[in-house]
C-alpha cells in the first residue's frame, strides 16, 4: 500500500511533463507548419467570375496559370475593390478603390506601380530590370501614348492581359520564337499601321531572312525585332546606328568596316552602312558573289568594273573564289581517300583550318583591302595545296596496297598450292614407301 | 642440321623429338575441327608479334592514345598494315576460337581423360575476350570510349561486388585515363601472362592426350583401330597450309577494309546513338538490353548478369557434368549446346539489325 502511495505522485508528475511536452510539440509543429505555408489570399472576385461565361469568366480562369496569378496576385492588384468581401457591391464599390478595366493610357503606369518598384520586385525575381516604363516612356509607342495615340502598343499587347507568362516560357508571347509574331500582330496588319505610313511587310522579310532561319532552328539568340528595335524602348535605329546595332553580334564585321573608305564616304552622304549591301528585314544568307564585278555584285550598285573600287572588289572576288575552289578540289580528294577506307584525320584538321582562312578573309572583306584579303586567302591557299598533297598521297598509297596485296597473295597461293601438291606426293601410296607416313595404328 | 641435332641429343636426349614424330592424328571425317585449334594458336602469334610491333609506337595516355594511333596508320612505314592485321586477326581469333570450342563440344572431346583440357581452353576463350574488351579502348575513339563505359557499367550489376568491380577496372567512378592506362596494363602484361601460362597448360595437355576421337567414329569402327596419319608431316604440313590461308584473309582484309579509326573521344560529349559492343558480346549486351526491369525478386540487369556467369561456370564444368554416354539423356548436351548456340545467333543478329 505505502509504496503504491508513494509511486503515483510520482508518475502522475511524469504523466504530466509529458503530456505539456507532448502538447508544446503538437502546438510547435502547427505553427511552423501555418508559417511554411501561408493560407491563399481569398480572392472572391476570381470564385464568382470563374462561374460567369465569356466576357467574364474566361479572364479568372485563364487568371490561374498567369504569372502573376501563381505568385500570389490577385484580380484586385490591377482592378482594385476588395477581394475578401463576399458582397459583389461591396467588393466592386468606389470606396474599396475598385477601377475597373483600365484605360490604355492608364497601363504603363499601371504595371509600373510594381514593375518599377525595385525593393517590391527584388521579394520576386531580384534580377528583373526595373527600367520598363522610363524606357517605354523613349520609345515611339510610349512618345505616341503620350501625345494622345491610344492605338500604340502598351505592355498588354505585347505581354498579354490575364495570361502573362515569364519571358522564359515557351508560351509566352514574348519568348524569342513568338516575337516576330507578337511585334507582327500590330506591324503586319495594313489596316492598323494605314495611320503611320509604314510598310507593313516587316514580318514576311524577316521571316525570309536568315536570322529567321537560326530562330526557327532553335538558336534562340539569334536575332529577332527586339535585338535590332529594343523591346520596352521600341525605335529604328536610325541610319547613323546601324552598324552598331549589327556590330553587338558581328563585331568583326564592324570594326573592320570602320577601316574602309566606305566609313566616311557613307556617313557624309548619309548611306546606311550595313544594310546598303545586306538589307534589314530580309537579310539573305551571304555569297561571294555579292562582291566582286558580276551581275549579283552590289559593288556594282555604285561602283563600275574600271573605276579603282571596282578593281578592289574583283581582286577580293578572284581571291575568293581562289581559295573556295582549292578547298573544295582538297574536299573532294579527301573524300575520294576516306571513300576508300585510308586515314585522313590530320589532313581533315588542316582543312579545317584552311576553311577558317576562307571565313576570315570574308570577314576581312569588310575593309575593302585587297591586299589584306589575300594574305589571308593566301595562307588558306598554302594550306588547302598541302591537304591536297595529302590526298594525293593517300590515294597513291592506297593504289599501293592494292597491288602489294595482289602480289602477295599469289605468293601466298603459290605456297599453298605448293604444300597441297606436298601432302599429296607424301601421301600419294607407292612401292617401298610408309604410305606417306600414313594408315591405320 | 645433323651437328646440330646431335648437338640437342647429347644434352636432351631424344624423347621429344621421338615423340613428335612418332605422334599420330586420327583420320576421320571430323577431323577438319582440329585444326581450328592450331588456326586460333596462329592468330595469337599474329596478335603477340603485332601487338609488339605497335607498342613501339603506342602512347597509352588520353592526350596521346588516339594521335599515336593516328600516327601508326598515316606516318609509320606499314603501319596501317600491322595495325589492321592486329584488328582483324583479333576478331577471326575469337571467331576460330569460339568455332573450336563449339566443335570441342559437340564431339564430346572433352571426355575422360581431357577434362583438364576443356577447362584451360574455356579459360583461355575468356581470356581472349578479356583482350578484346581491354584492346578495343586502347585507340581511345569515341566508339570504343563510350561502349567501353556501357560495357563496365554492367560489371556494377554484379551482387555484393558489382560497385568495387567497377570501380576497380575503370581506376574510379567514371571512365577517364586512369582507365585507359589500367586497360592498358591488362591489354599488354597481366593478359599475356595468364594467356602464356594457361596456353602452355592446354598445349601441353593437348599433345599428352592426343586428339580426341569422337564417340560416332569410335563406334562406326568398333574394335577396329581408327585410322590415323602421322602429326609430322602430314598434320603439321595441312596446318601450315591452313596458316597461309589465314595470313592471305587477313592481308586481304587488312588492305580492302582498313580497321577504321573514327573520332577522337570526348569524355564530355553526348553518347553518340546506337552504340553497340564488338559482334562477340553483342548477344550478351542485347540480353541484358531486352531483360524486364525485374525478374522474379531482383533487377533484370542483375539477373542476366547472374545468369550469364552462372552459365559461363556451367560450360566450363561440362566435363564433369556431362559423364553418361548412354541412356535417355545422352542426347541432352548436344541439344543444350545447339540452343545456346542458336540463341547466340539469334541474339547477335537482332542486335545488329536494332
Amino acid at each position: 500500500m505505502t509504496a503504491t502511495s508513494d509511486r503515483r505522485p510520482v508518475l502522475s508528475y511524469f504523466s504530466t511533463w509529458i503530456l505539456c511536452v507532448l502538447g508544446g510539440l503538437l502546438l510547435t509543429s502547427g505553427t511552423a507548419k501555418a508559417q511554411q505555408s501561408p493560407a491563399p489570399p481569398v480572392d472572391n472576385c476570381r470564385t464568382c467570375h470563374a462561374q460567369l461565361d465569356d466576357r467574364l469568366g474566361e479572364p479568372a480562369k485563364q487568371f490561374a496559370d498567369d504569372i502573376h496569378g501563381t505568385r500570389g496576385m490577385t484580380c484586385a492588384s490591377c482592378h482594385g475593390g476588395d477581394p475578401s468581401e463576399e458582397d459583389m457591391e461591396k467588393s466592386m464599390s468606389k470606396a474599396k478603390g475598385f477601377r475597373g478595366v483600365p484605360k490604355r493610357n492608364e497601363i504603363p503606369q499601371l504595371c509600373a506601380k510594381c514593375h518599377s518598384d525595385g525593393a517590391f520586385m527584388r521579394a520576386y525575381n531580384p534580377s528583373l530590370r526595373t527600367d520598363q516604363l522610363s524606357q517605354y516612356r523613349t520609345s515611339v509607342h510610349g512618345k505616341r501614348l503620350a501625345a494622345g495615340d491610344t492605338r500604340v502598343a502598351v505592355c498588354s499587347d505585347c505581354h498579354g492581359i490575364h495570361k502573362i507568362r515569364p519571358a522564359s516560357s515557351p508560351i509566352s508571347t514574348v519568348y524569342p520564337q513568338q516575337i516576330p509574331n507578337t511585334c507582327g500582330r500590330c506591324h503586319a496588319d495594313a489596316a492598323h499601321m494605314k495611320p503611320y505610313k509604314i510598310p507593313t511587310d516587316q514580318l514576311l522579310n524577316y521571316q525570309a531572312s536568315v536570322h529567321f532561319e537560326k530562330l526557327q532552328g532553335g538558336d534562340l539568340a539569334a536575332p529577332t525585332c527586339v535585338t535590332c528595335h529594343g523591346n520596352h524602348g521600341a525605335t529604328p535605329p536610325g541610319i547613323s546606328s546601324v552598324e552598331r546595332v549589327c556590330g553587338t553580334c558581328h563585331v568583326f564585321q564592324e570594326q573592320l568596316f570602320d577601316q574602309s573608305p566606305h566609313k566616311t564616304v557613307w556617313a557624309a552622304k548619309k548611306i546606311p552602312s550595313c544594310l546598303t549591301c545586306h538589307g534589314n528585314h530580309a537579310i539573305k544568307h551571304t555569297s561571294d558573289a555579292m562582291i566582286g564585278t558580276g551581275k549579283d555584285s552590289f559593288c556594282m550598285t555604285c561602283h563600275t568594273a574600271g573605276d579603282n573600287g571596282g578593281k578592289t572588289a574583283g581582286q577580293i572576288s578572284a581571291a575568293l573564289a581562289g581559295l573556295d575552289k582549292s578547298l573544295a578540289d582538297a574536299d573532294a580528294v579527301l573524300d575520294s581517300a576516306e571513300q576508300k577506307g585510308m586515314e585522313v584525320g590530320e589532313a581533315r584538321v588542316t582543312l579545317s583550318t584552311a576553311h577558317e582562312k576562307l571565313i576570315k578573309a570574308r570577314v576581312d572583306l569588310h575593309t575593302m583591302n585587297s591586299a589584306r584579303v589575300e594574305e589571308t586567302t593566301k595562307a588558306g591557299e598554302k594550306l588547302a595545296q598541302q591537304v591536297n598533297k595529302e590526298g594525293v598521297q593517300a590515294l597513291a598509297e592506297y593504289a599501293f596496297r592494292r597491288k602489294g596485296l595482289a602480289l602477295s597473295l599469289v605468293a601466298i597461293a603459290f605456297v599453298v598450292i605448293f604444300l597441297w601438291m606436298l601432302i599429296r606426293s607424301l601421301e600419294r601410296p607407292s612401292a617401298g614407301s610408309e604410305a606417306g607416313r600414313t594408315g591405320a595404328s | 642440321m645433323q651437328p646440330l641435332k646431335r648437338w640437342y641429343e647429347e644434352r636432351f636426349g631424344t624423347e621429344l623429338f621421338s615423340f613428335l614424330w612418332h605422334k599420330q592424328v586420327p583420320r576421320h571425317k571430323h577431323t577438319i575441327w582440329y585444326y581450328l585449334g592450331g588456326m586460333t594458336l596462329f592468330l595469337f602469334v599474329v596478335q603477340v608479334v603485332t601487338g609488339i610491333l605497335l607498342l613501339l609506337y603506342y602512347r597509352p595516355s588520353p592526350t596521346e592514345a588516339f594521335e599515336s594511333v593516328q600516327f601508326i596508320m598515316t606516318k609509320v612505314k606499314f603501319g596501317w598494315l600491322i595495325r589492321g592485321i592486329h584488328s582483324w586477326s583479333a576478331n577471326l581469333l575469337i571467331f576460330t576460337a569460339m568455332v573450336h570450342m563449339f566443335s570441342t563440344f559437340f564431339l564430346k572431346a572433352y571426355r575422360k581423360p581431357r577434362e583438364l583440357t576443356w577447362v584451360s581452353g574455356c579459360v583461355l576463350f575468356f581470356l581472349f575476350l578479356g583482350f578484346g574488351f581491354s584492346g578495343y579502348l586502347l585507340p581511345w575513339n569515341e566508339l570504343a570510349f563510350f561502349a567501353t563505359k556501357v560495357g563496365t557499367q554492367m560489371m556494377a550489376a554484379v551482387p555484393v561486388i558489382g560497385k568495387w568491380l567497377l570501380v576497380f577496372f575503370r581506376g574510379g567512378e567514371e571512365v577517364t585515363g586512369a582507365t585507359l592506362t589500367r586497360f592498358f596494363g591488362f591489354h599488354i602484361a597481366i593478359f599475356p601472362a595468364l594467356t602464356t601460362l594457361v596456353l602452355g597448360a592446354h598445349l601441353f595437355l593437348v599433345q599428352y592426350f592426343g586428339m580426341s576421337t569422337p564417340v560416332s567414329v569410335e563406334q562406326a569402327h568398333k574394335d577396329k583401330p581408327v585410322p590415323t596419319y602421322s602429326f609430322i608431316p602430314n598434320f603439321l604440313l595441312r596446318d601450315i597450309m591452313g596458316w597461309y590461308i589465314a595470313l592471305g584473309v587477313l592481308a586481304a582484309l587488312a588492305a580492302i577494309f582498313p580497321w577504321e579509326l573514327g573520332v577522337k573521344a570526348d569524355p564530355f560529349g553526348a553518347t553518340p546513338a546506337g552504340i553497340k559492343p564488338e559482334w562477340y558480346f553483342l548477344f550478351m549486351f542485347q540480353t541484358l538490353k531486352k531483360i524486364p526491369g525485374h525478374v522474379l525478386f531482383i533487377e533484370g540487369e542483375q539477373f542476366g548478369v547472374l545468369a550469364f556467369g552462372l552459365g559461363a561456370a556451367l560450360w566450363m564444368l561440362v566435363p564433369f557434368l556431362d559423364r553418361k554416354q548412354e541412356g535417355p539423356l545422352k542426347r541432352l548436351p548436344a541439344v543444350a549446346g545447339g540452343v545456346i548456340v542458336a540463341f547466340i545467333i539469334v541474339m547477335t543478329i537482332w542486335a545488329w539489325r536494332s
